[in-house]
């Protein structure tokens, strides 16, 4: 809810009460985040309990590590976000490399492509979520409900003109969950959608 | 309808060229095909519109791409999991981080209970939805002999939580949130929780809606932080350093006081008893709170049952043919033994005769036992004091008489 509006300034506090090893702090950033952390982990990893391990790590990182952060670099949700990415495909990674080696199924080139689709699948669910509500409200009612845009537009009462433009602009930022994807390349950039 | 019924139909999305009322395809102009492209990679356009977008896709390369990536991004649309987080994971999450690195301000002992709780009922509200949040609750509670009760909302309810752990973040030097509306001044806040609900309630013209998330939500999060400064770390000896102590500060609840540390858990136990009132109100399964942090909440209970047997004497409440003996403060006393079955369970000793005697196990008239869950739906004052089901040997006027002072606890 607020989540998303929070200043900067929220951001920056929370990273100096982290540092000065204050355990309620870490208790609000759990609230804030652990929703996003868990579902982003789940998207790619398809797990409840491997969810709940990367939920873990994302924290623990966080708390040992509340310097490497940079509140400058952006807001503290995407860099949650960033990371979770990263440590949730390194343990896809790891799980599906592990198991290829056990049985030898699969290729290596059909773990790329698991990964690389995970990955893809976590980014979209993060651009959906993190995009202006006119945005998501538009396609959440032609995707989800079937609504053709006019319907669209009465239910959001909006003109017909601004339904098909939410629609189009909504669709071009989800499409650039596309682009960070490529093999190999860093985590991607999260947040930019916002 | 056919394409023969649509003339002049297209408004002013019609092609310019006065393609006119008997042209058979809808012709448009690039730039309101381009505009059409989100909606028809939703699937979200007419049929006229489909078709000559899908025309003009075959000549313009542009619109094609954009068509081409569209498309694809409509393919990752997926409902969130909306999986409910573990309520559970908080602390097996919170607990692994502070192994790794202890806390050099850590979360006291009796803080835990309220942080725990707060965050449940915090997620059980996440997905709420305008119907939820004013779903009716009935609030129930115990005023001297007579079960009470009074109508809100799931709203209404968090409104009350606002109100009353205002007490607790006024005695921590934090706004209240009442503020102007009962003209309380820093430290001494105005009115017993009931008042200070009713004054909250009245204070807006409009029943309060989910609005009241935020504020709840903020409040709770700085009364925590603030116990952690205030009210010293679990650590005596440094605690004490600090001034608070561990956690003895007063909070005054109008008409008594409770030390900081119980008041938390007192707000705990509400916090809980509220989230299963707006629990069944709008129909979820909710959970009890964690074992260590139940048993504390009825040994709170526990520990104000003299006290509410006294102020009932007082009130003339108690059974009658009351066989009370003197006893000298800090004396044993006559007393029944409380036994809590279950995970938060324990066993106490309830002095029967005056607060400042001390349970005695030599001085056992009665003997009580009660499952913890049913003994705090008790204190709620969700369940009367003759249905309560509780296993009883000994003295039935005094097993009563703590029965009946165990519902007297319960308030708005």
């Amino acid at each position: 809810m607020a989540n998303k509006d929070a200043p900067p300034r929220w951001d920056r506090k929370m990273q100096q009460r982290l540092a000065r090893g204050e355990a309620a702090a870490l208790g609000e950033l759990y609230d804030r985040f652990a929703s996003l952390v868990h579902g982003l982990a789940h998207r790619v990893l398809g797990d409840e309990r491997a969810a709940d391990g990367v939920t873990r790590e994302v924290f623990a990182h966080v708390w040992e590590h509340p310097d490497s952060y940079d509140p400058r670099q952006g807001p503290l949700r995407s860099w949650v976000a960033a990371l979770t990415h990263r440590l949730a495909v390194q343990r896809l990674r790891a799980t599906e490399s592990a198991a290829l080696a056990l049985d030898g199924s699969g290729s290596t080139e059909e773990l790329e492509n698991k990964v690389r689709h995970a990955s893809v699948a976590a980014r979209a669910d993060y651009i959906v979520q993190s995009m202006p509500t006119p945005l998501r409200a538009a396609l959440e009612l032609a995707y989800f409900q079937r609504r053709d845009y006019r319907q669209t537009a009465a239910d959001l009462g909006v003109t017909e003109d601004e339904a098909r433009r939410r629609l189009r602009l909504g669709l071009q930022l989800l499409s650039t969950a596309h682009d960070a994807a490529a093999p190999g390349a860093p985590p991607g950039r999260y947040g930019g959608a916002a | 309808m056919t394409d023969a019924d649509h003339g002049g139909h297209a408004g002013p999305y019609a092609a310019e060229s006065g393609a006119g009322a008997q042209a058979g395809p809808l012709r448009l102009e690039h730039p309101v095909l381009k505009a059409l492209l989100g909606a028809w990679a939703l699937a979200a356009c007419s049929a006229e519109e489909t078709a000559a977008v899908e025309d003009h896709l075959g000549d313009c390369g542009a619109c094609a791409d954009e068509a081409r990536r569209l498309r694809e991004a409509v393919g990752l649309l997926q409902r969130p999991d909306s999986l409910d987080l573990d309520p559970a994971l908080r602390t097996r999450v919170l607990e692994s981080c502070l192994d790794r690195r202890p806390p050099r301000i850590p979360v006291p002992d009796w803080a835990m209970s309220y942080d725990a709780e707060t965050a449940r009922l915090d997620a059980l509200l996440q997905d709420f939805g305008d119907a939820e949040w004013h779903a009716p609750v009935r609030l129930r509670w115990f005023r001297g002999a007579d079960a009470t009760s009074r109508r809100t909302t799931v709203a209404g309810v968090i409104a009350h939580l606002i109100a009353v752990d205002g007490l607790v973040a006024v005695a921590l030097g934090l706004d209240d949130p009442l503020g102007p509306v009962t003209g309380g001044s820093a430290g001494k806040p105005v009115g017993s929780p009931a008042e200070r609900t009713e004054a909250f309630w009245d204070a807006s013209h409009f029943p309060p809606t989910r609005s009241v998330r935020g504020p709840w939500r903020d409040q709770t999060h700085a009364v925590v932080r603030t116990a952690c400064f205030t009210g010293g770390g679990t650590s005596r000896a440094s605690g004490a350093e600090r001034g608070g102590g561990s956690g003895t500060m007063p909070v005054s609840y109008g008409d008594f006081e409770l030390p900081l540390r119980d008041a938390l858990v007192d707000r705990a136990f509400e916090c809980w008893v509220h989230a299963v009132d707006i629990a069944e109100a709008v129909d979820y399964p909710y959970e009890p709170p964690a074992p260590r942090h139940l048993r504390g909440m009825i040994d709170l209970a526990a520990r104000m049952l003299p006290g509410a047997l006294a102020d009932r004497r007082r009130a003339g409440l108690t059974s009658p043919g009351d066989t009370r003996h003197l006893v000298t403060a800090g004396r044993p006393g006559r007393s029944l033994r409380l036994e809590i079955e279950g995970r938060g369970g324990g066993e106490w000793l309830i002095p029967l005769d005056s607060p400042a005697a001390v349970g005695s196990a030599d001085h056992e008239v009665a003997h009580v036992a009660l499952d913890d869950v049913e003994f705090c739906r008790l204190a709620a004052g969700h369940v009367s004091p003759e249905e309560a089901a509780a296993g009883q040997v000994g003295d039935r006027r005094a097993i009563s008489d703590v029965l009946s002072a165990a519902a007297s606890l319960s308030r708005m």
